[in-house]
């Protein structure tokens, strides 16, 4: 049972789950988004390893849909919107580092009392992803809460959707797991789209794409 | 027969790590120093200064209590015996039976104790403020590092540090998140109790920046002497703390042949220097941080600590 198999899975969960520590941490929008990209290779990493444990080839897919888009894309992507935006580089959290890591260290214990408790038939390796994977999901809401950055809110959001697809491929046999992954990737892209809108929209009183245009033109 | 060769490894031991305890403060040192371009004090130095301060007169003052005369003394014999009690070269230790983990951190920590209120004694101003960031950075280390403990002993089954040493020397360990997790606790705690870069400068001059420094400045003479050689002292037993539970290669068993414990002996040093290396490299590649920033810097050893428990917890109740 407490073979290496375990062992490596373990490891790779539980670094996400530090991950998610740090993205609690960070106080630098462009370190918090090093640190998402950091959290969806971890991921991906992982994926990957329960593919290989599983012999499920088609985990291999989630785990480069999450290298490619998670830990490439877009966290470039909003590192250029950031740039773009002229964002304040410093996140306002609305609560102290040490109150926000202290309910972060409650939360994983409480979701770790919790799945431990509801699945004790279940196989080791799922049980312990889903106790991760539930942690996970509680940091991101955590993240969302006490950030008032609408960035920073975003990638609480999609360390949340990680921690969905961590439990999602601990389950074994989910036969779904490569679509459902595809479409919360296409949710996210939404909600980074949405979010992009909204700042225009915020910073021009518009959506329309010509108020950048003449706001350049306006600079040179 | 075991009697008596687990005393006399006990009293090599004692020996050894009082007299290396200087050599690894002067080896960090010149290494720090010709990682600047610096030639650097010879390796000798540390032994040459303790000397020196021995053979010189006390200047005590004049309102200063019996306290402050003993309390030299009181430090050195606590940090002493922690390090007595850490396995080095071999695990087989007369007195490793009497005391565990966490007595040895309430041996270092009555001593951090005595010594702040040294600090206080005679009344200064230096003295005051140096007593009080000790203690501010003592109150945050010391959850922290209990925290490390119970998550090692947790993974090991023991408290025991020759048992804490065998376990993580067999291969019943394998691949443990939590373990790599306590190890950076217990090295930010190491760095903050020895009075590392971040947290406090040792080659300070500027009082204003002092912790350490600033809680000793009235000794002199002999009393110098030995709170230098306790604070060398206490820099070995966390390396040699370090070493014994997360690189515990090559240290001699229990009931060993004199030949084991000579490859122990060596693979010690290996380790020492090991670390005096990596320390040295540290110290050279960081600035110190303001005072303020201290308990975030610390405050990230307890919560990893904490994670540390919370993950073996896991996969300890599976």
């Amino acid at each position: 049972m407490h073979g290496l198999e375990f062992d490596v899975a373990h490891l790779l969960a539980g670094s996400l789950v530090l991950a998610s520590f740090m993205l609690l941490y960070q106080d630098r929008l462009y370190a918090l988004l090093n640190v998402y990209a950091l959290h969806a290779f971890v991921l991906s990493l992982s994926v990957a390893w329960q593919a290989f444990v599983q012999h499920a080839p088609h985990l291999y897919v989630t785990a480069s849909i999450a290298l490619i888009f998670k830990a490439i894309i877009i966290p470039v992507a909003l590192h250029r919107i950031i740039v773009r935006l002229g964002i304040h580089r410093e996140i306002e959290t609305a609560l102290g580092v040490g109150l926000t890591m202290m309910g972060g260290i409650g939360l994983v214990a409480l979701s770790m009392v919790v799945m431990l408790r509801v699945t004790p038939g279940a196989d080791p390796l799922a049980r312990e992803d889903l106790a991760f994977a539930l942690s996970v999901v509680l940091l991101g809401l955590l993240i969302m809460v006490t950030r008032r950055n609408a960035v920073s809110q975003v990638v609480g959001f999609m360390s949340m959707e990680n921690g969905l697809v961590l439990a999602a491929t601990g389950a074994k046999g989910m036969p779904l797991v490569v679509e459902i992954s595809v479409a919360f990737s296409v949710l996210i892209a939404f909600i980074v789209i949405g979010i992009f809108l909204f700042r225009i929209r915020e910073r021009f009183d518009s959506v329309d794409i010509a108020a950048l245009d003449r706001f350049r033109g306006e600079r040179r | 027969m075991t009697l008596v060769r687990d005393l006399i490894s006990q009293g090599v031991q004692m020996l050894l790590v009082l007299a290396l305890a200087p050599l690894l403060t002067g080896f960090i040192r010149k290494l720090k120093a010709q990682l600047l371009r610096r030639r650097g004090p010879s390796l000798l130095q540390p032994y040459r200064d303790l000397n020196r301060l021995m053979r010189k007169d006390v200047v005590l003052a004049e309102n200063a209590s019996w306290l402050f005369r003993v309390i030299p003394y009181i430090t050195f014999a606590g940090t002493w015996v922690a390090a007595s009690l850490v396995p080095t070269f071999g695990s087989g230790l007369l007195f490793s039976w009497s005391a565990d983990l966490i007595a040895i951190i309430a041996l270092l920590g009555s001593a951090r104790f005595f010594l702040a209120l040294a600090g206080m004694d005679v009344g200064t101003a230096f003295g005051g403020i140096g007593s009080s960031r000790e203690v501010m950075i003592a109150s945050l280390a010391e959850p922290a590092i209990l925290i490390t403990v119970f998550a090692i002993a947790m993974i090991a089954g023991s408290t025991q540090l020759s048992t804490i040493a065998e376990f993580m020397g067999s291969s019943a360990v394998g691949l443990r998140v939590s373990l790599g997790l306590a190890l950076i606790a217990l090295i930010i705690v190491a760095v903050a109790e020895n009075s590392r870069i971040p947290v406090d400068n040792p080659a300070t001059h500027l009082e204003l920046t002092m912790v350490h420094e600033a809680m000793v400045l009235e000794y002199s003479g002999r009393h110098l002497a030995l709170i230098d050689l306790t604070s060398e002292l206490k820099l070995l037993v966390y390396v040699s703390l370090i070493a014994c539970m997360f690189m515990p290669w090559g240290a001699a068993g229990p009931g060993t042949g004199v030949l084991a414990h000579a490859v122990g002996a060596a693979a010690y040093i290996g380790k020492l220097a090991t670390c005096g290396v990596l320390l040295a490299v540290f110290e050279t590649s960081i600035a110190k941080m303001r005072v303020f920033r201290i308990p975030e810097f610390l405050g990230a050893a307890l919560m990893l600590a904490l994670l540390a428990t919370l993950l073996r917890f896991v996969s300890g109740s599976l």
